[in-house]
Protein backbone atom coordinates (compact mmCIF):
# COMPACT_ATOMS: atom_id res chain seq x y z
CA UNK A 1 0.00 0.00 0.00
CA UNK A 2 2.80 2.44 0.86
CA UNK A 3 4.16 2.42 -2.69
CA UNK A 4 0.87 3.35 -4.31
CA UNK A 5 0.83 6.90 -5.65
CA UNK A 6 -2.17 9.15 -5.36
CA UNK A 7 -2.77 8.84 -9.07
CA UNK A 8 -2.65 5.05 -8.98
CA UNK A 9 -4.95 5.01 -6.01
CA UNK A 10 -7.54 7.10 -7.81
CA UNK A 11 -7.23 4.86 -10.84
CA UNK A 12 -7.61 1.78 -8.61
CA UNK A 13 -10.72 3.16 -7.01
CA UNK A 14 -12.18 3.94 -10.41
CA UNK A 15 -11.44 0.39 -11.57
CA UNK A 16 -13.02 -0.90 -8.38
CA UNK A 17 -16.12 1.18 -8.93
CA UNK A 18 -16.39 0.02 -12.53
CA UNK A 19 -15.97 -3.59 -11.46
CA UNK A 20 -18.61 -3.15 -8.75
CA UNK A 21 -21.02 -1.68 -11.26
CA UNK A 22 -20.39 -4.60 -13.62
CA UNK A 23 -20.95 -7.13 -10.84
CA UNK A 24 -24.12 -5.41 -9.70
CA UNK A 25 -25.35 -5.47 -13.28
CA UNK A 26 -24.59 -9.17 -13.58
CA UNK A 27 -26.43 -9.80 -10.29
CA UNK A 28 -29.49 -7.83 -11.39
CA UNK A 29 -29.51 -9.63 -14.72
CA UNK A 30 -29.30 -13.02 -13.00
CA UNK A 31 -32.20 -12.19 -10.70
CA UNK A 32 -34.23 -10.82 -13.62
CA UNK A 33 -33.59 -14.02 -15.62
CA UNK A 34 -34.66 -16.18 -12.65
CA UNK A 35 -31.16 -17.64 -12.39
CA UNK A 36 -30.04 -18.83 -9.00
CA UNK A 37 -27.54 -16.80 -6.99
CA UNK A 38 -24.96 -19.16 -5.48
CA UNK A 39 -22.76 -18.65 -2.38
CA UNK A 40 -19.64 -17.69 -4.37
CA UNK A 41 -21.45 -15.23 -6.63
CA UNK A 42 -21.16 -11.54 -5.92
CA UNK A 43 -24.24 -10.13 -4.22
CA UNK A 44 -25.17 -6.75 -2.72
CA UNK A 45 -24.51 -6.51 1.02
CA UNK A 46 -28.13 -5.66 1.68
CA UNK A 47 -29.28 -8.78 -0.23
CA UNK A 48 -26.94 -10.92 1.88
CA UNK A 49 -28.11 -9.29 5.10
CA UNK A 50 -31.74 -9.65 4.16
CA UNK A 51 -31.30 -13.34 3.36
CA UNK A 52 -29.42 -14.06 6.58
CA UNK A 53 -32.14 -12.28 8.54
CA UNK A 54 -34.90 -14.28 6.86
CA UNK A 55 -33.15 -17.66 7.00
CA UNK A 56 -32.20 -17.15 10.64
CA UNK A 57 -35.74 -16.27 11.57
CA UNK A 58 -36.96 -19.29 9.67
CA UNK A 59 -34.42 -21.64 11.31
CA UNK A 60 -35.23 -20.27 14.77
CA UNK A 61 -38.93 -20.82 14.09
CA UNK A 62 -38.29 -24.47 13.29
CA UNK A 63 -36.50 -25.16 16.56
CA UNK A 64 -38.71 -23.04 18.82
CA UNK A 65 -41.67 -24.60 17.02
CA UNK A 66 -40.63 -27.99 18.41
CA UNK A 67 -41.64 -26.91 21.91
CA UNK A 68 -45.42 -26.54 21.73
CA UNK A 69 -45.75 -29.93 20.04
CA UNK A 70 -43.10 -31.73 22.10
CA UNK A 71 -45.33 -30.68 25.00
CA UNK A 72 -47.71 -33.49 23.96
CA UNK A 73 -45.33 -36.34 23.06
CA UNK A 74 -45.49 -37.84 26.54
CA UNK A 75 -49.31 -37.69 26.56
CA UNK A 76 -50.16 -38.79 23.01
CA UNK A 77 -53.31 -40.92 23.32
CA UNK A 78 -52.32 -43.79 21.01
CA UNK A 79 -49.01 -45.33 20.01
CA UNK A 80 -49.66 -44.53 16.36
CA UNK A 81 -50.20 -40.84 17.15
CA UNK A 82 -47.18 -40.83 19.40
CA UNK A 83 -44.97 -42.13 16.59
CA UNK A 84 -46.36 -39.55 14.13
CA UNK A 85 -45.83 -36.71 16.59
CA UNK A 86 -42.30 -37.74 17.53
CA UNK A 87 -41.40 -38.00 13.85
CA UNK A 88 -42.88 -34.58 13.21
CA UNK A 89 -40.95 -32.89 16.00
CA UNK A 90 -37.83 -34.64 14.72
CA UNK A 91 -38.51 -33.30 11.21
CA UNK A 92 -38.65 -29.76 12.60
CA UNK A 93 -35.21 -30.25 14.17
CA UNK A 94 -34.02 -31.44 10.76
CA UNK A 95 -35.49 -28.33 9.12
CA UNK A 96 -33.57 -26.22 11.61
CA UNK A 97 -30.39 -28.05 10.62
CA UNK A 98 -30.91 -27.51 6.86
CA UNK A 99 -31.66 -23.83 7.36
CA UNK A 100 -28.73 -23.10 9.66
CA UNK A 101 -26.53 -24.83 7.07
CA UNK A 102 -28.04 -22.71 4.29
CA UNK A 103 -27.30 -19.58 6.34
CA UNK A 104 -23.74 -20.82 6.85
CA UNK A 105 -23.18 -20.59 3.09
CA UNK A 106 -23.41 -16.82 3.58
CA UNK A 107 -20.69 -16.88 6.21
CA UNK A 108 -22.86 -16.80 9.33
CA UNK A 109 -22.35 -19.69 11.76
CA UNK A 110 -25.12 -21.52 13.59
CA UNK A 111 -23.50 -20.57 16.88
CA UNK A 112 -23.66 -16.88 16.04
CA UNK A 113 -27.31 -17.11 15.05
CA UNK A 114 -28.25 -19.09 18.16
CA UNK A 115 -26.50 -16.53 20.33
CA UNK A 116 -28.61 -13.81 18.71
CA UNK A 117 -31.78 -15.81 19.24
CA UNK A 118 -30.94 -16.42 22.89
CA UNK A 119 -30.12 -12.73 23.39
CA UNK A 120 -33.52 -11.81 21.93
CA UNK A 121 -31.88 -10.01 19.00
CA UNK A 122 -33.39 -12.23 16.31
CA UNK A 123 -36.99 -13.30 15.97
CA UNK A 124 -38.87 -16.51 15.42
CA UNK A 125 -42.46 -16.87 14.23
CA UNK A 126 -44.87 -15.43 16.81
CA UNK A 127 -47.26 -18.32 16.31
CA UNK A 128 -45.13 -20.44 18.64
CA UNK A 129 -45.79 -18.04 21.49
CA UNK A 130 -49.27 -19.55 21.83
CA UNK A 131 -49.75 -22.52 24.18
CA UNK A 132 -50.84 -26.06 23.27
CA UNK A 133 -53.59 -26.61 25.83
CA UNK A 134 -55.20 -29.80 24.58
CA UNK A 135 -54.34 -32.75 22.35
CA UNK A 136 -56.42 -31.18 19.56
CA UNK A 137 -53.92 -28.32 19.44
CA UNK A 138 -51.43 -30.78 17.93
CA UNK A 139 -53.89 -31.31 15.08
CA UNK A 140 -54.67 -27.62 14.73
CA UNK A 141 -50.97 -26.81 14.50
CA UNK A 142 -50.46 -29.42 11.80
CA UNK A 143 -53.46 -28.36 9.79
CA UNK A 144 -53.27 -24.59 10.19
CA UNK A 145 -49.72 -23.68 11.20
CA UNK A 146 -47.93 -26.14 8.92
CA UNK A 147 -50.58 -25.30 6.31
CA UNK A 148 -49.84 -21.58 6.54
CA UNK A 149 -46.11 -22.34 6.51
CA UNK A 150 -46.52 -24.29 3.26
CA UNK A 151 -48.50 -21.48 1.63
CA UNK A 152 -45.72 -19.12 2.65
CA UNK A 153 -42.87 -21.43 1.73
CA UNK A 154 -43.81 -23.10 -1.53
CA UNK A 155 -42.93 -19.88 -3.42
CA UNK A 156 -39.58 -19.87 -1.57
CA UNK A 157 -38.64 -23.04 -3.47
CA UNK A 158 -38.11 -20.58 -6.36
CA UNK A 159 -36.26 -18.05 -4.21
CA UNK A 160 -33.32 -16.40 -6.02
CA UNK A 161 -30.76 -17.70 -3.51
CA UNK A 162 -29.86 -21.30 -4.48
CA UNK A 163 -29.10 -22.92 -1.10
CA UNK A 164 -32.25 -21.46 0.47
CA UNK A 165 -34.42 -22.53 -2.46
CA UNK A 166 -33.02 -26.07 -2.33
CA UNK A 167 -33.50 -26.34 1.43
CA UNK A 168 -37.10 -25.23 0.95
CA UNK A 169 -37.82 -27.99 -1.57
CA UNK A 170 -36.96 -30.63 1.01
CA UNK A 171 -38.72 -28.81 3.82
CA UNK A 172 -41.95 -28.22 1.91
CA UNK A 173 -42.31 -31.93 1.16
CA UNK A 174 -42.21 -32.72 4.86
CA UNK A 175 -44.43 -29.80 5.84
CA UNK A 176 -47.14 -31.10 3.56
CA UNK A 177 -46.99 -34.45 5.38
CA UNK A 178 -47.41 -32.55 8.65
CA UNK A 179 -50.36 -30.65 7.29
CA UNK A 180 -52.13 -33.84 6.21
CA UNK A 181 -51.39 -35.57 9.50
CA UNK A 182 -52.80 -32.62 11.44
CA UNK A 183 -55.90 -32.59 9.28
CA UNK A 184 -56.35 -36.33 9.78
CA UNK A 185 -55.93 -35.97 13.56
CA UNK A 186 -58.64 -33.31 13.66
CA UNK A 187 -60.91 -35.38 11.45
CA UNK A 188 -60.67 -38.30 13.89
CA UNK A 189 -61.56 -35.98 16.75
CA UNK A 190 -64.32 -34.22 14.88
CA UNK A 191 -65.95 -37.57 14.04
CA UNK A 192 -65.24 -38.97 17.51
CA UNK A 193 -67.13 -38.52 20.77
CA UNK A 194 -68.87 -35.19 21.53
CA UNK A 195 -66.01 -34.32 23.91
CA UNK A 196 -63.45 -34.99 21.19
CA UNK A 197 -65.40 -32.94 18.67
CA UNK A 198 -65.59 -30.05 21.11
CA UNK A 199 -61.86 -30.31 21.75
CA UNK A 200 -61.20 -30.02 18.01
CA UNK A 201 -63.51 -27.03 17.58
CA UNK A 202 -61.96 -25.24 20.54
CA UNK A 203 -58.46 -25.74 19.11
CA UNK A 204 -59.49 -24.36 15.71
CA UNK A 205 -61.11 -21.39 17.43
CA UNK A 206 -57.87 -20.56 19.20
CA UNK A 207 -55.42 -21.22 16.32
CA UNK A 208 -57.29 -19.71 13.38
CA UNK A 209 -56.53 -16.03 13.89
CA UNK A 210 -52.91 -16.48 14.95
CA UNK A 211 -52.42 -18.61 11.82
CA UNK A 212 -53.68 -15.76 9.62
CA UNK A 213 -51.21 -13.47 11.35
CA UNK A 214 -48.36 -15.80 10.30
CA UNK A 215 -48.39 -14.11 6.88
CA UNK A 216 -47.14 -10.93 8.49
CA UNK A 217 -48.54 -7.41 8.60
CA UNK A 218 -50.83 -6.15 5.85
CA UNK A 219 -49.02 -5.12 2.66
CA UNK A 220 -49.27 -1.39 3.32
CA UNK A 221 -47.49 -1.87 6.68
CA UNK A 222 -44.83 -4.45 5.76
CA UNK A 223 -41.31 -3.10 6.26
CA UNK A 224 -39.32 -5.56 4.15
CA UNK A 225 -41.73 -6.77 1.50
CA UNK A 226 -41.06 -4.49 -1.47
CA UNK A 227 -37.28 -4.94 -1.60
CA UNK A 228 -37.56 -8.70 -0.96
CA UNK A 229 -39.96 -9.01 -3.87
CA UNK A 230 -37.66 -7.04 -6.16
CA UNK A 231 -34.83 -9.45 -5.25
CA UNK A 232 -37.12 -12.46 -5.72
CA UNK A 233 -36.45 -13.59 -2.17
CA UNK A 234 -40.18 -13.17 -1.81
CA UNK A 235 -42.61 -13.76 -4.65
CA UNK A 236 -46.05 -12.80 -3.36
CA UNK A 237 -47.29 -10.17 -0.95
CA UNK A 238 -48.41 -11.02 2.59
CA UNK A 239 -52.05 -10.29 1.81
CA UNK A 240 -52.00 -12.32 -1.40
CA UNK A 241 -50.70 -15.36 0.47
CA UNK A 242 -53.08 -14.86 3.38
CA UNK A 243 -56.08 -14.83 1.04
CA UNK A 244 -54.78 -17.90 -0.77
CA UNK A 245 -54.57 -19.67 2.62
CA UNK A 246 -58.15 -18.75 3.53
CA UNK A 247 -59.29 -20.13 0.17
CA UNK A 248 -57.55 -23.43 0.93
CA UNK A 249 -58.91 -23.69 4.48
CA UNK A 250 -62.59 -22.90 3.93
CA UNK A 251 -63.50 -26.13 2.08
CA UNK A 252 -61.19 -28.17 4.34
CA UNK A 253 -62.93 -26.87 7.47
CA UNK A 254 -66.23 -27.87 5.93
CA UNK A 255 -64.97 -31.36 5.20
CA UNK A 256 -63.71 -31.56 8.78
CA UNK A 257 -67.13 -30.61 10.11
CA UNK A 258 -65.57 -27.70 12.00
CA UNK A 259 -66.36 -24.00 11.89
CA UNK A 260 -63.78 -21.27 11.27
CA UNK A 261 -64.32 -18.62 13.96
CA UNK A 262 -64.97 -15.77 11.53
CA UNK A 263 -68.59 -14.89 10.66
CA UNK A 264 -67.36 -12.58 7.90
CA UNK A 265 -65.88 -15.32 5.73
CA UNK A 266 -67.81 -15.41 2.47
CA UNK A 267 -67.20 -16.06 -1.17
CA UNK A 268 -66.48 -12.94 -3.20
CA UNK A 269 -67.83 -13.63 -6.66
CA UNK A 270 -66.01 -10.70 -8.22
CA UNK A 271 -62.57 -11.63 -6.89
CA UNK A 272 -63.15 -15.35 -7.17
CA UNK A 273 -61.76 -15.57 -3.64
CA UNK A 274 -62.98 -15.49 -0.07
CA UNK A 275 -63.35 -12.32 1.97
CA UNK A 276 -62.55 -12.60 5.65
CA UNK A 277 -63.00 -10.51 8.78
CA UNK A 278 -60.69 -7.91 10.29
CA UNK A 279 -57.54 -9.23 11.96
CA UNK A 280 -56.70 -7.94 15.44
CA UNK A 281 -53.30 -6.42 14.64
CA UNK A 282 -52.98 -5.08 18.17
CA UNK A 283 -52.67 -8.64 19.44
CA UNK A 284 -50.14 -9.37 16.70
CA UNK A 285 -48.01 -6.37 17.70
CA UNK A 286 -48.25 -7.27 21.39
CA UNK A 287 -47.09 -10.86 20.82
CA UNK A 288 -44.33 -9.57 18.55
CA UNK A 289 -43.20 -7.21 21.29
CA UNK A 290 -42.89 -10.12 23.69
CA UNK A 291 -46.23 -9.92 25.41
CA UNK A 292 -47.68 -13.18 24.07
CA UNK A 293 -48.79 -16.00 26.36
CA UNK A 294 -45.55 -18.02 26.03
CA UNK A 295 -42.78 -15.68 24.80
CA UNK A 296 -40.91 -15.92 28.09
CA UNK A 297 -41.26 -19.68 28.41
CA UNK A 298 -40.19 -20.49 24.84
CA UNK A 299 -37.04 -18.42 25.00
CA UNK A 300 -36.26 -19.56 28.54
CA UNK A 301 -36.50 -23.23 27.58
CA UNK A 302 -34.29 -22.66 24.54
CA UNK A 303 -31.68 -20.85 26.62
CA UNK A 304 -31.81 -23.49 29.33
CA UNK A 305 -31.34 -26.36 26.86
CA UNK A 306 -28.40 -24.50 25.35
CA UNK A 307 -26.78 -23.63 28.66
CA UNK A 308 -27.33 -27.06 30.15
CA UNK A 309 -25.84 -28.58 26.99
CA UNK A 310 -22.70 -26.42 27.05
CA UNK A 311 -20.62 -29.01 28.89
CA UNK A 312 -21.65 -31.66 26.33
CA UNK A 313 -20.58 -29.50 23.39
CA UNK A 314 -17.34 -28.59 25.17
CA UNK A 315 -16.61 -32.26 25.79
CA UNK A 316 -17.26 -33.19 22.16
CA UNK A 317 -14.99 -30.38 20.97
CA UNK A 318 -12.21 -31.32 23.42
CA UNK A 319 -12.47 -34.96 22.41
CA UNK A 320 -12.38 -34.14 18.71
CA UNK A 321 -9.35 -31.85 19.15
CA UNK A 322 -7.42 -34.44 21.07
CA UNK A 323 -8.28 -37.34 18.83
CA UNK A 324 -7.69 -35.53 15.57
CA UNK A 325 -4.04 -35.41 16.71
CA UNK A 326 -3.85 -39.15 17.18
CA UNK A 327 -5.80 -40.58 14.28
CA UNK A 328 -6.80 -44.20 14.37
CA UNK A 329 -7.07 -44.48 18.14
CA UNK A 330 -10.79 -45.07 17.91
CA UNK A 331 -13.66 -45.19 15.47
CA UNK A 332 -15.11 -42.03 16.85
CA UNK A 333 -12.04 -39.96 16.07
CA UNK A 334 -12.54 -40.06 12.34
CA UNK A 335 -16.08 -38.76 12.24
CA UNK A 336 -16.95 -35.13 11.65
CA UNK A 337 -17.35 -33.06 14.80
CA UNK A 338 -21.10 -33.05 14.89
CA UNK A 339 -21.54 -31.65 18.34
CA UNK A 340 -19.70 -28.36 18.29
CA UNK A 341 -22.72 -26.30 17.30
CA UNK B 1 -45.17 -64.16 31.59
CA UNK B 2 -45.07 -63.44 27.90
CA UNK B 3 -41.61 -62.71 26.52
CA UNK B 4 -43.19 -60.42 23.92
CA UNK B 5 -44.52 -58.28 26.73
CA UNK B 6 -41.12 -58.13 28.43
CA UNK B 7 -39.30 -57.05 25.26
CA UNK B 8 -42.15 -54.82 24.14
CA UNK B 9 -42.37 -53.00 27.46
CA UNK B 10 -38.59 -52.44 27.50
CA UNK B 11 -38.84 -50.76 24.11
CA UNK B 12 -42.01 -48.82 24.93
CA UNK B 13 -40.76 -47.40 28.19
CA UNK B 14 -37.29 -46.47 26.96
CA UNK B 15 -38.84 -44.83 23.90
CA UNK B 16 -41.03 -42.75 26.19
CA UNK B 17 -38.08 -41.63 28.29
CA UNK B 18 -36.08 -40.66 25.20
CA UNK B 19 -39.09 -38.75 23.89
CA UNK B 20 -38.86 -36.55 26.97
CA UNK B 21 -35.65 -35.10 25.54
CA UNK B 22 -37.48 -33.47 22.62
CA UNK B 23 -36.78 -29.75 22.74
CA UNK B 24 -34.19 -30.15 25.51
CA UNK B 25 -31.21 -31.81 23.82
CA UNK B 26 -27.74 -30.27 24.13
CA UNK B 27 -27.31 -29.85 20.38
CA UNK B 28 -29.62 -29.98 17.36
CA UNK B 29 -28.01 -33.14 15.97
CA UNK B 30 -28.94 -34.93 19.19
CA UNK B 31 -32.57 -33.81 18.88
CA UNK B 32 -32.55 -35.79 15.66
CA UNK B 33 -30.53 -38.74 16.97
CA UNK B 34 -32.46 -39.27 20.22
CA UNK B 35 -35.78 -39.01 18.37
CA UNK B 36 -34.50 -41.54 15.86
CA UNK B 37 -33.71 -44.04 18.58
CA UNK B 38 -37.01 -43.36 20.34
CA UNK B 39 -38.88 -43.96 17.08
CA UNK B 40 -37.05 -47.22 16.38
CA UNK B 41 -37.89 -48.46 19.87
CA UNK B 42 -41.51 -47.39 19.54
CA UNK B 43 -41.74 -49.32 16.28
CA UNK B 44 -40.36 -52.43 18.00
CA UNK B 45 -42.74 -51.97 20.92
CA UNK B 46 -45.74 -51.72 18.61
CA UNK B 47 -44.82 -54.93 16.78
CA UNK B 48 -44.21 -56.82 20.01
CA UNK B 49 -47.30 -55.60 21.84
CA UNK B 50 -49.52 -56.14 18.80
CA UNK B 51 -48.35 -59.74 18.67
CA UNK B 52 -50.02 -60.42 22.03
CA UNK B 53 -52.98 -58.02 22.08
CA UNK B 54 -54.22 -54.53 21.28
CA UNK B 55 -51.19 -52.23 21.44
CA UNK B 56 -53.09 -49.27 22.89
CA UNK B 57 -54.93 -51.30 25.51
CA UNK B 58 -51.62 -52.76 26.60
CA UNK B 59 -49.82 -49.43 26.66
CA UNK B 60 -52.51 -47.21 28.14
CA UNK B 61 -54.79 -49.39 30.23
CA UNK B 62 -52.44 -51.64 32.17
CA UNK B 63 -51.59 -50.76 35.75
CA UNK B 64 -48.01 -50.30 36.83
CA UNK B 65 -47.80 -53.78 38.37
CA UNK B 66 -48.60 -55.38 35.02
CA UNK B 67 -45.69 -53.85 33.11
CA UNK B 68 -42.82 -56.29 32.49
CA UNK B 69 -39.95 -53.97 31.53
CA UNK B 70 -36.66 -53.98 33.39
CA UNK B 71 -36.25 -51.17 35.90
CA UNK B 72 -33.26 -49.79 34.01
CA UNK B 73 -35.35 -48.38 31.15
CA UNK B 74 -37.84 -46.60 33.41
CA UNK B 75 -35.16 -44.60 35.23
CA UNK B 76 -35.57 -40.84 34.73
CA UNK B 77 -33.32 -39.15 32.15
CA UNK B 78 -31.09 -37.18 34.52
CA UNK B 79 -28.43 -35.21 32.67
CA UNK B 80 -27.21 -36.14 29.20
CA UNK B 81 -24.47 -38.39 30.63
CA UNK B 82 -27.02 -40.25 32.74
CA UNK B 83 -29.15 -40.85 29.65
CA UNK B 84 -26.09 -42.02 27.72
CA UNK B 85 -25.14 -44.43 30.52
CA UNK B 86 -28.66 -45.90 30.37
CA UNK B 87 -28.33 -46.12 26.57
CA UNK B 88 -24.99 -47.87 26.82
CA UNK B 89 -26.14 -50.48 29.32
CA UNK B 90 -29.40 -51.16 27.53
CA UNK B 91 -28.35 -50.98 23.89
CA UNK B 92 -25.36 -53.30 24.37
CA UNK B 93 -27.72 -55.79 26.05
CA UNK B 94 -30.41 -55.40 23.40
CA UNK B 95 -27.92 -55.70 20.57
CA UNK B 96 -26.40 -58.92 21.93
CA UNK B 97 -29.85 -60.30 22.69
CA UNK B 98 -31.27 -59.51 19.25
CA UNK B 99 -28.19 -60.94 17.55
CA UNK B 100 -28.82 -64.22 19.36
CA UNK B 101 -32.54 -64.15 18.62
CA UNK B 102 -31.94 -63.29 14.96
CA UNK B 103 -29.57 -66.25 14.62
CA UNK B 104 -32.18 -68.63 16.03
CA UNK B 105 -35.43 -69.94 14.63
CA UNK B 106 -37.71 -68.98 17.54
CA UNK B 107 -40.74 -66.72 17.79
CA UNK B 108 -38.68 -63.52 17.69
CA UNK B 109 -36.23 -64.37 14.89
CA UNK B 110 -37.95 -62.20 12.26
CA UNK B 111 -38.41 -59.20 14.50
CA UNK B 112 -34.85 -59.46 15.78
CA UNK B 113 -33.44 -59.73 12.28
CA UNK B 114 -35.14 -56.49 11.36
CA UNK B 115 -34.41 -54.68 14.62
CA UNK B 116 -30.80 -55.73 15.04
CA UNK B 117 -29.61 -53.12 12.52
CA UNK B 118 -31.43 -50.35 14.35
CA UNK B 119 -30.10 -51.52 17.67
CA UNK B 120 -26.56 -51.67 16.30
CA UNK B 121 -26.91 -47.96 15.54
CA UNK B 122 -28.25 -47.25 19.05
CA UNK B 123 -25.26 -49.05 20.52
CA UNK B 124 -22.82 -47.21 18.30
CA UNK B 125 -24.42 -43.87 19.22
CA UNK B 126 -24.11 -44.64 22.93
CA UNK B 127 -20.53 -45.90 22.68
CA UNK B 128 -19.35 -42.84 20.79
CA UNK B 129 -20.87 -40.54 23.38
CA UNK B 130 -19.36 -42.51 26.27
CA UNK B 131 -15.97 -42.04 24.60
CA UNK B 132 -16.51 -38.32 24.00
CA UNK B 133 -17.81 -37.60 27.46
CA UNK B 134 -15.40 -39.88 29.32
CA UNK B 135 -12.41 -38.57 27.43
CA UNK B 136 -13.70 -35.02 26.92
CA UNK B 137 -13.36 -32.48 29.72
CA UNK B 138 -12.93 -32.97 33.47
CA UNK B 139 -16.59 -32.06 33.96
CA UNK B 140 -17.91 -34.44 31.32
CA UNK B 141 -15.67 -37.21 32.67
CA UNK B 142 -17.13 -36.79 36.13
CA UNK B 143 -20.71 -36.66 34.90
CA UNK B 144 -20.22 -39.75 32.72
CA UNK B 145 -18.72 -41.65 35.63
CA UNK B 146 -21.62 -40.60 37.86
CA UNK B 147 -24.11 -41.84 35.28
CA UNK B 148 -22.42 -45.22 34.96
CA UNK B 149 -22.22 -45.57 38.75
CA UNK B 150 -25.81 -44.55 39.43
CA UNK B 151 -27.37 -47.00 36.98
CA UNK B 152 -25.06 -49.94 37.63
CA UNK B 153 -27.36 -51.47 40.23
CA UNK B 154 -30.09 -51.85 37.58
CA UNK B 155 -27.97 -53.90 35.17
CA UNK B 156 -28.16 -57.30 36.88
CA UNK B 157 -31.80 -57.69 35.97
CA UNK B 158 -30.97 -57.74 32.26
CA UNK B 159 -29.54 -61.25 32.55
CA UNK B 160 -32.25 -62.95 34.59
CA UNK B 161 -34.07 -65.68 32.67
CA UNK B 162 -37.23 -64.59 30.86
CA UNK B 163 -39.86 -67.25 30.36
CA UNK B 164 -40.36 -68.02 26.71
CA UNK B 165 -37.08 -66.47 25.68
CA UNK B 166 -34.50 -69.01 24.61
CA UNK B 167 -31.35 -67.18 25.62
CA UNK B 168 -28.38 -68.22 27.70
CA UNK B 169 -28.36 -65.46 30.32
CA UNK B 170 -24.95 -66.31 31.65
CA UNK B 171 -23.16 -66.10 28.34
CA UNK B 172 -25.14 -62.92 27.53
CA UNK B 173 -23.90 -61.42 30.78
CA UNK B 174 -20.32 -62.40 29.90
CA UNK B 175 -20.44 -60.80 26.44
CA UNK B 176 -22.14 -57.71 27.83
CA UNK B 177 -19.52 -57.27 30.55
CA UNK B 178 -16.60 -57.48 28.17
CA UNK B 179 -18.23 -55.12 25.66
CA UNK B 180 -19.11 -52.54 28.31
CA UNK B 181 -15.71 -52.87 30.00
CA UNK B 182 -13.93 -52.25 26.72
CA UNK B 183 -15.86 -49.03 26.01
CA UNK B 184 -15.55 -47.79 29.56
CA UNK B 185 -11.79 -48.35 29.59
CA UNK B 186 -11.25 -46.68 26.23
CA UNK B 187 -13.22 -43.73 27.60
CA UNK B 188 -10.73 -43.52 30.51
CA UNK B 189 -13.60 -44.34 32.91
CA UNK B 190 -13.95 -46.92 35.69
CA UNK B 191 -16.32 -49.88 35.58
CA UNK B 192 -18.53 -49.57 38.68
CA UNK B 193 -17.70 -52.20 41.26
CA UNK B 194 -20.87 -52.43 43.39
CA UNK B 195 -23.60 -55.05 43.15
CA UNK B 196 -25.58 -55.17 39.91
CA UNK B 197 -28.90 -55.49 41.68
CA UNK B 198 -30.36 -54.59 45.05
CA UNK B 199 -31.25 -57.27 47.61
CA UNK B 200 -34.94 -56.76 46.82
CA UNK B 201 -35.09 -55.97 43.16
CA UNK B 202 -33.34 -58.79 41.31
CA UNK B 203 -35.66 -59.60 38.43
CA UNK B 204 -38.22 -57.20 39.87
CA UNK B 205 -39.29 -55.26 36.78
CA UNK B 206 -39.95 -58.46 34.86
CA UNK B 207 -42.25 -59.48 37.73
CA UNK B 208 -44.09 -56.16 37.72
CA UNK B 209 -42.21 -54.55 40.61
CA UNK B 210 -41.03 -51.12 39.54
CA UNK B 211 -39.39 -48.02 40.96
CA UNK B 212 -41.27 -44.95 42.21
CA UNK B 213 -40.67 -42.69 39.18
CA UNK B 214 -42.36 -45.25 36.92
CA UNK B 215 -45.82 -44.61 38.38
CA UNK B 216 -45.56 -40.92 37.59
CA UNK B 217 -44.34 -41.68 34.09
CA UNK B 218 -47.36 -43.89 33.46
CA UNK B 219 -49.72 -41.32 34.99
CA UNK B 220 -48.58 -38.81 32.40
CA UNK B 221 -48.48 -41.28 29.52
CA UNK B 222 -51.90 -42.82 30.18
CA UNK B 223 -53.87 -39.82 31.40
CA UNK B 224 -55.39 -38.59 28.14
CA UNK B 225 -56.21 -42.03 26.81
CA UNK B 226 -57.89 -43.03 30.09
CA UNK B 227 -59.85 -39.75 30.27
CA UNK B 228 -61.85 -40.70 27.19
CA UNK B 229 -62.87 -44.34 27.69
CA UNK B 230 -63.63 -46.09 24.44
CA UNK B 231 -62.69 -43.14 22.25
CA UNK B 232 -60.58 -43.70 19.18
CA UNK B 233 -57.83 -41.31 18.16
FE1 LIG C 1 -40.69 -27.31 9.65
FE1 LIG D 1 -43.78 -28.84 10.07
Amino acid sequence: MTAVTAEEATQGAADGAAADAARAEAFDAAVAADDRIEPRDWMPDAYRASLVRQMAQHAHSEIIGMQPEANWISRAPSLRRKAILMAKVQDEAGHGLYLYSAAETLGTSREELLDKLHAGRQRYSSIFNYPTLTWADVGAIGWLVDGAAITNQVPLCRCSYGPYARAMVRICKEESFHQRQGYELLLALSRGTPAQHEMAQDAVNRWWWPSLMMFGPPDDASAHSAQSMAWKIKRHSNDELRRRFVDICVPQAEALGLTLPDPDIRWNEELGQHDYGAIDWTEFQEVLKGNGPCNEERLAQRRRAHEEGAWVRDAAAAYADRHAERPGTSGAAAEPVEATA
Amino acid sequence: MSAALALGDDALVLSHRLGEWAGHAPVLEEEVALANIALDLLGQARMLLSSVGDEDELAFLREERSFRNVQLVEQPNGDFAHTIARQLYFSVYQHLLYEQLAAGTGEFADLATKAVKEVAYHRDHAERWVLRLGDGTAESHERMQNGLDALWRFTGELFRPVEGLDVDGESLHGSWSSAVTSVVERATLRLPSGPQSSAWSAGAGRQGLHTEPFGRMLAEMQHLHRSHPGASW
